[in-house]
């Protein structure tokens, strides 16, 4: 039962063992393994991020430059058509028409052309509409061109039901009146823009021949909205012009900026924009987050895989190789074990031996008085005539029975030192347990003038142990005092308490133990005593002490003797 | 022919007593005492023509008695009388001059035998 549950403490003890050992060594392979890959991970989301929104930049920055001079080049060809030409010049239909073949030879797409007056009424018309007379007075962007000089309108449909834009400028008349000079653009060329992979090659303008080639993505798109966000360009995501507000706001910026919102239809989007200059235009760049993802999710995968795959191999090696290591020990353990438990039988065998001899040797005594008392009883009987007296009989028989009991008394003793060879917790007096074990030994120390002296100055206090294992320890120490004391020296036993504990020392005055011989006293096979000891007996020793949960120590000179103690705790040790 | 005195030396004190009546009731002239001392002493008293010696006794030892004896009376015969296991210290005490050594507990016979041949006499009746 006791036993069970040593074996079950020790299972989890190395069970213990196996994990601490696993999970320290998996905490420092792991540990920098997985900052290092999340590190990497991080890198290379930017890398990869950066690598999509780059082209973005790039293509925002370099569509801005060719708006913006889009635009200034149309409003410096209107500019300087007023500087050249006076109001009366440009109200004669001819000049009119003539400027506006002019401008479309140099760089296409104007429309029209119109002259309106200080009262916003439509005085000159070159383009295919018949516009006469028409009046803007109320009208937002004749107030604004009046009020600033330059003026780009939206994109707007207009009578005309086609996407283009207005873009005016104002000039003064010799008279002084101001008057605007108006010219409707085709914005089909924001779609070449903005858009590089048309079909319809825009290459009659260089400032589009330009931007073109600076491609997007696939998956990217790429538009124009006005400051309130409406769409102004055709868009592969958003579709026509005008048709809808895709995005939401976005903060004013005029140098590219980069952003992730979420557009219109729910989906995440990575955007990068910029304000056109003198115009309401935002030139916008786009991609899906998810195509980001799609260049990503490959790497990512081995990213994550590699970190994954070693940390798992790392596991399992550490946890394969604390398993081994520990099963190892525990072999190494048992195999310790039963070496110890193999030592101390041996040891036990010899203590056999030697109480056995030791026996044999006190009751020679007894039995040699048994028997000559006997044979001289048998003398007065058979050498005379008739019995003996009486009183000489009842003397002889009285020899015998006294010498039979001790007899008695000796193998009684053995027959208790036989039975405590047994493992038993009990409460023990160790005083009382030291004079039986000095008992086997006292003839020789009458022999040998032995003097032994016991020193307790209070009752020492009764401890729980083990009687037959304590009898072991003191008879070794004991004798091994006795072996070290010449005939006529002196041992002194003490017992004293120590807190919880009690010790016992066994001081003899000996021949000592020289110093290079102490430290290895109690290492098994260690002896002196050439071919006559096993060298067992104090390694032996000090297991038992260590199993009874105390502690054994030495200390010698030579010449002047070897003192023991023996620390063992007062309540049952729990080991 | 004069009876052979006999000396026992044993710290058994009944021991003692019983073999010295045992071996008077066989011709022999037999005293006792129970220290290596007192034997020293006697023998300095008293002729012995041998001496039956324990060798393990308190105070002065069987093997101190035995070369004290062969110090100062050669010729006086000493039979010892040993334990088992001791027949170490037994063949030291014939190394000293022990005739002969007995193993304890000891028939009567065979202690009136090695007696009788350490005084070089036939036993009686044979």
């Amino acid at each position: 039962m006791e036993e069970d549950q040593d074996q079950l403490i020790s299972r989890r003890r190395y069970r213990k063992m196996v994990v601490i050992a696993a999970a320290s060594v998996s905490a420092v392979a792991v540990v920098p393994l997985v900052i290092m890959s999340g590190i990497t991970y991080h890198q290379y989301q930017e890398i990869i991020r950066a690598e999509l929104t780059r082209p973005m930049q790039r293509f925002v920055s370099a569509g801005k430059l060719s708006m913006e001079s889009f635009l200034s080049e149309r409003l410096s060809a209107l500019a300087m058509a007023t500087r050249e030409n006076s109001f009366e010049e440009l109200r004669q239909a001819g000049k009119l028409a003539s400027l506006l073949t002019n401008f479309n030879e140099t760089f296409g797409g104007v429309i029209d052309l119109g002259v309106i007056d200080e009262e916003g009424t439509l005085v000159a018309y070159a383009g295919p509409e018949r516009l006469q007379a028409v009046s803007y007075a109320n009208d937002q962007w004749f107030r604004e061109v009046i009020a600033r000089g330059v003026y780009v309108s939206d994109v707007f449909l207009g009578y005309r039901n086609f996407p283009h834009s207005v873009i005016a400028v104002q000039h003064h008349a010799a008279d002084g009146q101001p008057y605007v000079l108006r010219a409707t653009i085709d914005t089909d060329a924001f779609h070449w823009l903005v858009r590089a992979r048309t079909d319809r090659r825009p290459e009659q303008d260089p400032v589009c021949r330009r931007c073109h080639s600076l491609g997007l993505q696939p998956f990217s798109d790429a538009f124009i909205l006005n400051r309130d966000g409406v769409l102004q360009s055709s868009s592969q995501l958003y579709g026509e012009p005008l048709q809808s507000n895709p995005l939401p706001e976005l903060p004013p910026s005029s140098e590219p900026n980069l952003l992730e919102v979420v557009d219109v239809g729910g989906e995440e989007v990575i955007v990068c924009y910029a304000q056109i200059e003198r115009s309401p235009f935002i030139l916008v760049a786009l991609s899906p987050r998810m195509a980001l993802h799609a260049g990503w999710l490959p790497l990512r995968r081995d990213l994550l895989a590699f970190p994954a795959i070693s940390i798992a191999l790392i596991l399992a090696v550490v946890f394969w190789g604390s398993i081994y290591v520990v099963s190892r020990l525990r072999e190494a353990d048992a195999k310790r074990a039963a070496l110890y438990h193999k030592m101390e039988y041996t040891n036990k065998m010899a203590a056999i031996g030697r109480l056995g001899a030791g026996v044999a040797h006190e009751i020679n005594n007894p039995l040699s008085i048994i028997i000559q008392n006997a044979g001289l009883l048998k003398d007065l009987i058979t050498l005379h005539d008739g019995l003996p007296p009486r009183e000489k009989m009842i003397q002889l028989v009285d020899s015998v029975l006294n010498a039979s009991e001790r007899c008695g008394g000796i193998t009684h003793r053995l027959l208790g030192f036989a039975r405590h060879m047994e493992v038993q917790w009990e409460t023990i007096n160790l005083d009382v347990l030291l004079r039986e074990v000095l008992e086997f030994l006292g003839k020789e120390a009458t022999y040998r003038n032995i003097q032994i002296e016991f020193k307790f100055p209070d009752l020492p206090p009764p401890i729980v142990s083990d009687r037959g294992q304590l009898q072991q320890v003191f008879l070794n120490i004991i004798n091994n005092a006795f072996a070290a004391v010449a005939d006529g020296g002196q041992i002194e036993i003490g017992i004293e308490q120590v807190g919880q504990a009690v010790a016992v020392t066994i001081a003899d005055n000996g021949v000592g133990i020289p110093e290079e011989h102490l430290e290895h006293i109690f290492d098994p096979f260690f002896t002196t005593k050439k071919g006559a000891g096993t060298g067992l007996g104090l390694s032996i020793t000090y297991g038992i002490v260590q199993k009874l949960g105390g502690q054994i120590s030495v200390e010698s000179k030579v010449g002047e003797g070897t003192c023991f103690t023996v620390i063992l705790p007062i309540r049952r040790a729990h080991v | 022919m004069d009876p052979i005195r006999v000396l026992i030396v044993d710290d058994e004190a009944e021991l003692v007593t019983a073999l010295e009546e045992r071996l008077n009731l066989r011709g022999f002239e037999a005293s006792g005492v129970t220290t290596g001392a007192e034997a020293l002493a006697l023998l300095g008293d008293e002729p012995f023509d041998v001496v039956l010696l324990d060798l393990k006794m308190p105070g002065l030892g069987g093997l101190e008695v035995i070369r004290r004896i062969k110090e100062e009376r050669p010729g006086l015969q000493v039979i010892l009388l040993t334990g088992w296991g001791s027949e170490e210290d037994a063949k030291k005490g014939q190394a000293l001059g022990a005739y002969d050594y007995l193993m304890k507990p000891v028939k009567i016979s065979e202690l009136v035998r090695v007696l009788l041949s350490a005084c070089d006499r036939q036993e009686e009746g044979e």
